[in-house]
């Protein structure tokens, strides 16, 4: 694109090859299906009829048949083997062109915004022109593997060059090796669950049951409004059946959180605050972004409803050090705040991922305390405080459910769509931060801004 | 939707069993296929005068096509073949004993009418101010047409084309209506007349893509008659933009992506859906040329036991969001140049149905609103029209109880239910440039229902 074919092998002989001036990267919207609960709506779908579906209503929303993308990068956190090209599967199984390159990726629960991250570089240096990114996870069908032991067994049976051979790697089997390896969502190295390495962390910042529960009902109330309001009229297609988040809770009050009983910490020795109701559901879904230049949108007479800045991703030592294992996004936005020359209260919409509540709470705390600011993050001080009023103001991850990886692009969705509306009214840009934490001790952010 | 008995009734065992018992034996309907010919053998044009003369030229000529056509002119059968058409121009008729000449002569060829055939009556209006004599043999044509089209076997049709007298027989709507009627477009019409009042329109340049160019939206495009009414105008050459509630969007996204279109969910009820829809199909399309109101919902209940919700969100549906939406587009400088509005009533509309006091409401106010937005859209080439289906084979009609369903489809000039596609196909026509000139009818698709006639 920078080079033209014939220039350049007199140019490359006389001087290097010049590197592209950086593009924008813009959203032009996004789609998802609902997330069910694991087990019940999407209980027989795959992770490739979901992104297929969410693929489909993406391709029908922006009259995309026939198209071909630059290229759809998106990936599943919970994965079948036989899955191993389960984006490019997708595509083929599209009404986009076939000759629409693909490929997975994955980052625990950041995949998606991973996923965005990624193709929106590519479409900055010029690359591709346009791309799609996202993930889908399910948890009702998630895949169950046979036992290390019966697995050697058969591999050495497969290998086995005779009977006597065959008969003596079948006979290495006990039965033990017959219970299957379920997915687990403990970290490898703790064999702590997620939540109760949240709860350490919860503990250690002081978070308050209350605080977290109303953290949760506002994630309801939040999201249920937007649906009324018609907000994901052109964010959300339905499938199987269902049209909206099954996990919502419009009637949620702060007394029936209240009522809940805990189910992390509770072998702390400060009281355990965390429930099912300030953490996610186990979830199944899946979603999309479509990411291109402004030449490309234009072209095709589509909408652009925010641009992307820039992101930083980040890493914690949960594993001997003292950092809890959801408090990379912490440490990763100070640093993207400060390369592009931004503060808090630059920020219009805050949309920190609710693995928990409580993880939205550390992290605003965190960012609050002088003393962790100045010995952890190498700050000057404290980074400030985030204005409850542009917290997840559209719902997230309580309300709506938590399939891995396909929370990037949900959030992305809606964050774009709620920087191209403030523009809009106010009329002048308007920007949103974006924080998912994963596995791992990972985390991930982005800035976008909007685009008019 | 399958009809068993139809399949049954036309082959076999089941042939000559309903033969023997005079049981009802509905025809298997020919039906438009893209590439299809206009008509399949010869067509005769029966009457005298100029208009008939300009008639037979026209379809000698390929009725605007490259096809070639065997045009006939004297009544005697055509040998090795059976009449694909009749066509008989009485617009000159001045007294009612000029009717017996031409319409004996049609009879003497009725027999040799091929299955699916059409005969087409062109005639005048009988307006107001005529002499009693001229209004008199017209009207007499229409009765004739009328109970000819239930004498008719074999999926044959009758249909009239009313021309107003200030506009020629072959101004571009009279050609499209003759069109649509040789077409086995027409294939669930019958005994029907469509007025062409007045010479606007335009011929497109093919017909095989009449639309092509045009932006067309389709509400309640997700399923049954909507999805086939989008499929329909795509095929047609439109650019659709289907449009239904958020709920129905997974099947919504699988049609839009069918026919390349672009799906927008969407309740219609909500005060600013004419200001979406337009946005959007200008935004991505570069404009807004045909709107077709398909969407509807029924909520039956005897009036007696009727409640405010079932009343209130029928008419809020059915007209009130039609009414809304049109304001908004009469209002829309996009929406000027030669815009289509077709609305979807019912039979309901027009005879009543028990326990619809609700839907026949709402169905009879669209049948007056077309007519009252036609003017409204006559000074920019526009034209508002009505399409009223009668017993149509769909998701719903299938929940009709067995016997219910056996006597609504059969009580017919044809004998079964009409497909979801026949509704489509009078829509296009309607939505056609070339019908400019047609415009605050209602014209209905019910195989010529007894119910309402």
């Amino acid at each position: 694109m920078a080079v033209s074919p014939e220039k350049a092998p007199t140019t490359a002989q006389s001087s290097t090859v010049q590197s592209p001036t950086l593009k924008d990267a813009v959203i032009v919207g996004g789609n998802r299906i609902p997330f069910a609960k694991a087990g019940t709506k999407y209980a027989d779908a795959s992770n490739q009829e979901m992104f297929t579906a969410a693929l489909e209503g993406l391709v029908a929303r922006f009259g995309l048949q026939g198209e071909t993308i630059g290229e759809v990068v998106g990936g599943s956190v919970l994965k079948h083997s036989r899955d191993f090209n389960l984006i490019r599967e997708c595509v083929l199984g599209s009404s986009l062109s076939p000759a629409t390159p693909a490929f997975d990726l994955q980052q625990a629960c950041a995949t998606g915004l991973e996923a965005f991250i990624t193709v929106s570089n590519k479409i900055r240096l010029g690359q591709i022109d346009s791309a799609i990114a996202g993930g889908t996870d399910t948890v009702s069908d998630a895949p169950i593997a046979v036992s290390d032991g019966l697995r050697k067994a058969l591999l050495k049976a497969s290998h086995a060059k005779s009977l006597g051979q065959r008969v003596k790697a079948f006979a290495s089997i006990r039965p033990a090796d017959f219970s299957p390896a379920t997915p687990r969502t403990d970290e490898p190295r703790t064999g702590l669950s997620m939540g109760e390495h949240q709860a350490i962390t919860s503990a250690k910042w002081g978070i308050s049951r209350e605080a977290q529960d109303e953290i949760a009902l506002n994630s309801h109330v939040n999201l249920a409004a937007k649906y009324d309001e018609g907000f994901f009229n052109d964010l959300v297609t339905p499938f199987k059946g269902l049209a909206a988040d099954q996990n919502m809770r419009a009637d949620s009050t702060a007394e029936k959180l209240g009522s809940l009983k805990t189910v992390f910490g509770n072998s702390l020795s400060a009281p355990a605050t965390m429930t099912a109701g300030n953490s996610t559901p186990l979830s199944d879904g899946a979603s999309t972004v479509l990411v291109s230049t402004r030449e490309w949108a234009a072209q095709r007479n589509l909408p652009v409803l925010a641009r992307f800045v820039d992101a930083q991703t980040a890493a914690v030592d949960f594993v001997h050090g003292h950092e809890g294992l959801l408090m990379a996004p912490a440490h990763a936005v100070p640093v993207l705040l400060k390369r592009n020359g931004l503060t808090l209260d630059d920020i219009d919409f805050f949309e920190i991922h609710e693995a928990f509540a409580s993880t939205v709470l550390t992290t605003l705390a965190a960012w609050e305390d002088e003393e962790y600011c100045r010995t952890e993050l190498g700050l000057d001080g404290a980074l400030g405080t985030v204005d409850r009023a542009r917290l997840n103001v559209a719902g997230s991850s309580l309300a709506a459910g938590h399939p891995f990886a396909a929370t990037g692009a949900r959030i992305i969705a809606t964050a774009a769509k709620l920087v191209s509306q403030k523009a809009a009214e106010t009329g002048k840009p308007a920007r949103a931060l974006i924080s998912v934490c994963a596995a791992g001790g990972l985390g991930a952010t982005a800035i976008i801004e909007s685009a008019h | 939707m399958t009809d068993k008995y139809t399949a049954f009734v036309n082959g076999g065992f089941g042939k000559s069993l309903a033969k023997k018992l005079g049981l009802p034996q509905p025809a298997k309907l020919r039906r438009f296929k893209a590439g299809q010919a206009l008509v399949s053998g010869p067509v005769l044009v029966v009457g005298s005068g100029s208009d008939a003369d300009a008639v037979a030229t026209y379809l000698l000529d390929g009725a605007g096509s490259s096809e070639s056509i065997d045009v006939r002119r004297q009544a005697v059968e055509p040998s090795g073949s059976k009449w694909a058409a009749i066509v008989v121009v009485l617009t000159q008729v001045t007294a009612p004993g000029d009717l017996s000449e031409p319409i004996l002569a049609l009879g003497s060829q009725l027999r040799s009418v091929a299955s699916s055939g059409r005969v087409i009556f062109v005639t005048r209006p009988a307006a107001a101010g005529l002499s009693p004599a001229v209004a008199a043999a017209r009207n007499g044509a229409i009765g004739a047409m009328r109970s000819l089209a239930k004498e008719l076997r074999a999926g044959a049709t009758a249909n009239a084309i009313s021309i107003t007298d200030d506009s020629a027989a072959t101004s571009p709507s009279a050609l499209s209506a003759l069109r649509f009627f040789l077409s086995s477009r027409s294939a669930f019409v019958d005994g029907q007349i469509v007025a062409v009042s007045s010479e606007a329109g335009q011929v497109p340049e093919s017909w095989a893509a009449p639309l092509a160019g045009k932006v067309a939206v389709v509400t309640g495009a997700a399923q049954g008659i909507g999805a086939a009414i989008a499929e329909t105008l795509a095929r047609d050459g439109a650019t659709v933009v289907a449009v239904d509630v958020p709920a129905a969007g997974e099947s919504l996204s699988k049609v839009a992506n069918r026919i390349k279109g672009t799906a927008l969910q969407l309740d219609i009820t909500v005060p600013d859906a004419g200001a979406q829809i337009i946005e959007h199909a200008v935004a991505r399309h570069g404009g807004i040329d045909i709107v077709v109101h398909n969407a509807g919902i029924t909520r039956d209940k005897l009036l007696a036991n009727m409640d405010n919700a079932k009343w209130d969100s029928v008419i809020a549906v059915n007209i009130e969001s039609q009414l809304r939406i049109n304001e908004a587009l009469l209002a829309s400088e996009h929406f000027t140049n030669a815009p289509r509005i077709v609305s979807l009533t019912s039979t309901s509309g027009i005879a009543g149905n028990r326990g619809q006091t609700n839907y026949g409401a709402s169905k009879a106010g669209v049948i007056a609103m077309v007519a009252s937005t036609s003017p409204l859209l006559a000074e920019r080439g526009g034209t508002a029209n009505a399409v009223a289906p009668g017993f149509i084979e769909t998701k719903m009609t299938a929940k009709i109880p067995f016997a219910t369903r056996e006597v609504a489809r059969r009580l017919n000039s044809l004998q079964q239910g009409g497909q979801p596609v026949d509704v489509a196909e009078t829509i296009a026509f309607l939505a056609s440039p070339a019908s400019g000139g047609i415009s605050g009818v209602t014209v209905r698709v019910c195989g010529q229902n007894m119910v309402g006639a």
